[in-house]
């Protein structure tokens, strides 16, 4: 339950900083991917900021033996940057590109009810599902 | 539509963010990635998987108050029709969950933890998006 309530606030404070960062603006996104255009580069300090916490943070936490609430560390365990990598990356560059929105500010813009916002999220838990299936098969 | 240069937010909310994503690593072990807490959770209501139901309702309603309250819903607008966001969309879910990461899981967690792997997604998703943004904006016109 501890587990559940810790995961719960740091979703909260997550999509707050998504909201005071500006990330979840569409237009703000594209912007700053536009750098021959009016380029906002509002974005490279969103990832700064966050960088400046968690180079050091999890550098610290990790030496640590286990987590405050877990028995141990759930960290990714592959190192080879292979094909599947870079396509998935690219794909999901391509998308971000023609649409403005990443996975987490698509879920948050969610509240607005906007029917564009749900389209583009149904679309994008079907190509999660889609690549859920077709690993198993 | 111009968007305006706001450092002092968005360096604000890039901390609140690193701090979120760190704070889930100290106390549970877990990685911030949301395409991976997303697509591990769909159609797993198991025990295993409740931290990352609980982690989808926290963003999603911490998020959604904020952007209520300090963002304004007018300010979401997408510009692409819908057979374009239907497209974008399937290529978001599908790659992110080929490449194991968006923007949180290698650009915030991945980079944080110095992930060669991580640098070289993150470097692709964003030459990639910059790229389909040029071709659209400035080859394309739209």
């Amino acid at each position: 339950m501890k587990e559940s309530i810790a995961a719960l606030l740091a979703g909260v404070l997550f999509g707050i900083g998504l909201a005071v960062s500006g990330m979840l603006i569409p237009d703000k996104v594209l912007n700053f991917l536009d750098v021959a255009g009016h380029w906002d580069p509002s974005l490279a300090l969103v990832m700064g900021g966050a960088l400046m916490v968690t180079i050091p943070g999890y550098y610290l936490v990790t030496r640590k033996p286990r987590p405050v609430l877990a028995e141990s560390f759930s960290l990714p365990s592959a190192t080879a940057i292979d094909r599947r990598l870079l396509l998935g990356a690219a794909m999901f560059g391509a998308g971000w590109g023609l649409s403005g929105l990443c996975p987490a500010p698509a879920l948050v813009n969610i509240t607005t009810g906007l029917v564009d916002v749900l389209v583009f999220v149904g679309a994008m838990l079907a190509g999660m599902l889609l690549h859920k299936l077709t690993q198993r098969a | 539509m111009e968007t305006t240069f706001t450092p002092i937010a968005s360096l604000a909310g890039g901390v609140m963010i690193g701090l979120a994503a760190l704070m889930l690593l100290w106390l549970n072990g877990k990685v911030a990635g949301i395409s991976g807490i997303v697509g591990s959770a769909l159609g797993d209501y198991s025990a295993a998987s409740r931290w990352r139901w609980f982690f989808i309702v926290g963003l999603l309603s911490g998020g959604g108050l904020a952007l209520y309250q300090w963002v304004g819903t007018s300010e979401i607008v997408l510009r692409a029709s819908l057979p374009v966001l239907i497209a974008a969309g399937l290529l978001v879910g599908y790659g992110t969950r080929l490449g194991s990461g968006c923007t949180s899981g290698h650009g915030v967690c991945g980079i944080g933890r110095l992930s060669p792997r991580s640098i070289a997604a993150t470097c692709v998703f964003m030459a990639v998006a910059a790229l389909t943004v040029f071709v659209q904006r400035h080859v394309m016109g739209a």
